[in-house]
């Protein structure tokens, strides 16, 4: 998918004037926030469940070698094919050609983020594979030509309206007089659509939630069931997952599965839970013939042993989307690429270079309600500050930015002095504000007043005043 | 009976230093009602913050070995605000190297080092403060205070033994208001967005007064109220725990 980070603050100009996106994403914080919390609330031992998932992915992401082949072992073993892909065009290709060696003409795809990331549907598309999605959220995006606004929720930036003049668009095929006033109508109408390109794909693309090392399986959690349809009923299942989504044992699992659906949705579990080991096995009622797990790495082994190994601990569940002020601000797409919030600002640099996504880190005011939230216990907003330093470093910050920043460093250590600049500053904002106390223009700080007045001043810094009342 | 005292080294911070000299002298009212003696180090300027959110670590600590050196000599270290003291408890110690020497005197910092409000119920074990505001006020939590430093309930508590004062919480009180330091000024229309959706809740509680324990915070929602026309008055909460609100609240003049 190509990017438009570096764009961010564009993008997120044009986000705030779309009137019809922000009636959109006011639904955000009134939904997941609140059934976050009671859900979290309602499980005595969900802190300590954050705990010991933390620390399973962090024993997993120590010895991610040992996992990996552990998994891919168990997978040959129940019958399977594990394809390893080190950049995300090598994992488009790879999957492309598994099916067109299958003589592929539909393919019916779950949700998955991974997708995104190897901008999969274009490449079928280019070789007349027809990808059709099967989750509501992303058959809807698809035929609006977008991509995804939400982890978990690809469409939460429409609102009904338009999601109706959009099937209106597409099923020509259906009565122009029929009723798609009521949610449901459109999950009915788009169901009936789905249902004979379930049975017509030749190939079902899922991601996985999780790889379960043990076991060889791979792990689906979905609301609609669609996933199990598209695993199922074609001859071949290709599961496309990024690496550090492996985790030991079905026990595990379980762990991460419970943590899941709290902090996404509020949900105890999701409706359905889905594991997959291998083909159809003799005896089995239905099932693929093939089994293929594509495995990605587009960058994420780069980061282990770096400070921003934390990250790979993420299981995008989405809470820190929800709960983000300058996510509910401006949605998904104005991060400009396959990730958003607070995860997508600090993996999105990772994945395709803090001189294209430098803006994203920078996009916070560190309020810390992500990492408050996070299952995970990811420090995102200290791996954001990491960024930033890194962009110090590399000389990315702006010029004006840190100039600026070096005159103020240089008086804030000469103490002295600086409080004879703090006593001029603080009279001459005096005098200017005058008797009002407040200032429309200020030199220097546009960025303030172009939304808000500059208090003034009280006149004297607290130092002078405090010399002044004989103190030393 | 004065060498039992405790003793404060007062971080004023800077904001508080050059626009509300009014909320330190707040501060230093309130400790020595508690029973402390207050010292201003001369060598103090800021936490540094400035800096360290944008990246420049160097500076920093070079900031940050200022700081730690100015407040040596003081049993406990307090800021009337979380962010700052949020920075000297939870941040300095991670600018200098694991076991370095400079490091544990970080740490010491960071352990002797309070947020103005919970140091006064939580350390001094305060119970109520000898003050009067017939207000219907509301209370902001800010972001690093109430994150970094779990201060929530303790402004509430010593808000409520002021005499005449109601408190009425506003909806989404935890949410960050859009200052965020920088960020405000480098996504002024982003900051806008969140500051205009804390405006209506503020509006919504029906308080006439609006607290905080952050000047920063406190001056950019009282920017944005004042620009808007409003007349809800905003102060930092600790001049309303001293009963020094006769001064004009912060964005009003004289007249
Ligand atoms: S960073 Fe944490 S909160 Fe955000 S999507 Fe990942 S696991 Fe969920």
């Amino acid at each position: 998918m190509d990017s438009t980070a570096h764009n961010f603050k564009k993008n997120a100009a044009g986000a705030l004037n779309d009137a019809q996106l922000q009636r959109a994403l006011a639904h955000v914080p009134r939904g997941f926030v609140k059934k976050r919390a009671d859900a979290a609330d309602a499980l005595p031992e969900f802190e300590r469940l954050r705990d010991q998932g933390r620390d399973i992915k962090n024993h997993v992401l120590e010895h991610l070698d040992i996992y990996l082949e552990a998994f891919e072992e168990k997978v040959v073993e129940a019958g399977g094919y594990v394809h390893w892909a080190t950049t995300a065009e090598e994992a488009r290709n790879l999957v492309v050609r598994l099916c067109l060696d299958r003589e592929a003409e539909t393919v019916t795809k779950g949700k998955s983020m991974i997708s995104e990331e190897i901008g999969l549907n274009a490449g079928l598309e280019k070789v007349g594979i027809e990808p059709v999605e099967t989750d509501l959220g992303e058959y809807i995006i698809q035929l609006r030509g977008e991509t995804p606004s939400h982890l978990i929720a690809p469409a939460v930036h429409l609102n009904k309206d338009q999601i109706e003049a959009d099937f209106r668009r597409v099923h020509t095929e259906l009565p122009e007089e029929r009723n798609l006033h009521e949610p449901a109508s459109l999950v009915h109408e788009a169901r009936e659509i789905l249902r004979d390109k379930y049975l017509d794909a030749d190939v079902g693309i899922t991601g996985a939630n999780f790889l379960i090392a043990e076991t060889g399986t791979s792990v689906i959690v979905t609301n609609e069931g669609n996933g199990d349809l598209t695993q199922i009923l074609p001859k071949t299942h290709i599961v496309i997952a990024s690496i550090e989504k492996v985790v030991p044992t079905l026990e595990d699992a379980s762990t991460f599965v419970r943590l899941l659906a709290r902090s996404a949705t509020g949900q105890e579990i999701s409706n359905y839970t889905t594991f997959s080991t291998g083909p159809k096995r003799r005896g089995d009622p239905d099932g693929p013939n093939e089994y293929h797990v594509v495995l990605l790495d587009n960058g994420r082994s780069s980061m282990l042993g770096t400070e921003f190994q934390d990250m790979l601990r993420c299981i995008r569940c989405g809470a820190c989307l929800n709960h983000c002020p300058v996510y509910q601000a401006v949605g998904g797409h104005a991060y400009g690429w396959v990730y958003s919030g607070p995860m997508g600002s600090v993996l999105t640099p990772n994945l395709i270079g803090v001189d294209e996504a430098g803006h994203l880190p920078n996009a916070s005011t560190f309020c810390g309600r992500c990492e408050e939230v996070c299952p995970m216990r990811i420090p995102l907003p200290r791996m954001m500050r990491n960024w930033r330093e890194r962009e110090f470093e590399k000389h990315l910050t702006p010029f004006t930015i840190r100039r600026g920043l070096g005159v103020w460093a240089w008086f804030a250590q000469r103490p002295k002095l600086y409080q004879r600049v703090t006593a001029l500053a603080s009279r001459l904002l005096k005098w200017r504000a005058g008797s009002k106390g407040r200032m429309k223009n200020v030199p220097l700080a546009d960025g303030w007043v172009k939304y808000r007045d500059l208090p003034a001043p009280q006149g004297k810094t607290f130092q002078q005043m405090w010399k002044e009342r004989g103190n030393v | 009976m004065s060498e039992s005292k405790i003793k404060v080294g007062l971080f004023v911070t800077c904001l508080v230093d050059i626009f509300r000299p009014s909320v330190g002298f707040a501060a230093v009212k309130l400790l020595e009602d508690a029973g402390c003696t207050v010292e201003v180090p001369e060598m103090q300027t800021c936490c540094g913050q400035p800096a360290y959110n944008t990246g420049d670590r160097k500076t920093s600590k070079e900031i940050a070995e200022k700081t730690i050196r100015a407040f040596e000599p003081y049993e406990y270290v307090v800021a009337p605000s979380g962010s700052c003291a949020g920075m000297l408890k939870k941040h300095y110690p991670t600018l200098f190297g694991e076991g370095t020497g400079v490091q544990s005197r970080a740490i010491a910092l960071a352990d002797k080092t309070h947020e103005l409000v919970s140091f006064l119920t939580d350390v001094l074990e305060v119970k109520g403060v000898d003050a009067q505001f017939g207000r219907c006020v509301t209370y902001h939590d800010s972001c690093s205070g109430l994150r970094e430093l779990k201060v929530h309930k303790q402004p509430r508590k010593l808000l409520s033994s002021v005499a005449g004062l109601e408190l009425r919480e506003m909806s989404d009180a935890n949410v960050c208001c859009g200052f965020g330091g920088t960020f405000c000024v480098k996504y002024p229309d982003i900051s806008n967005d969140m500051l205009t959706k804390k405006m209506a809740n503020i509006e919504a509680s029906g308080a006439d007064v609006l607290l905080a324990g952050d000047l920063g915070c406190l001056m950019n929602m009282a920017g944005k109220l004042k620009r808007d026309g409003s007349k809800i008055e905003v102060r930092h909460v600790a001049e309303v725990l001293a009963g020094e609100t006769l001064l004009p609240s912060i964005g009003e003049g004289e007249d």
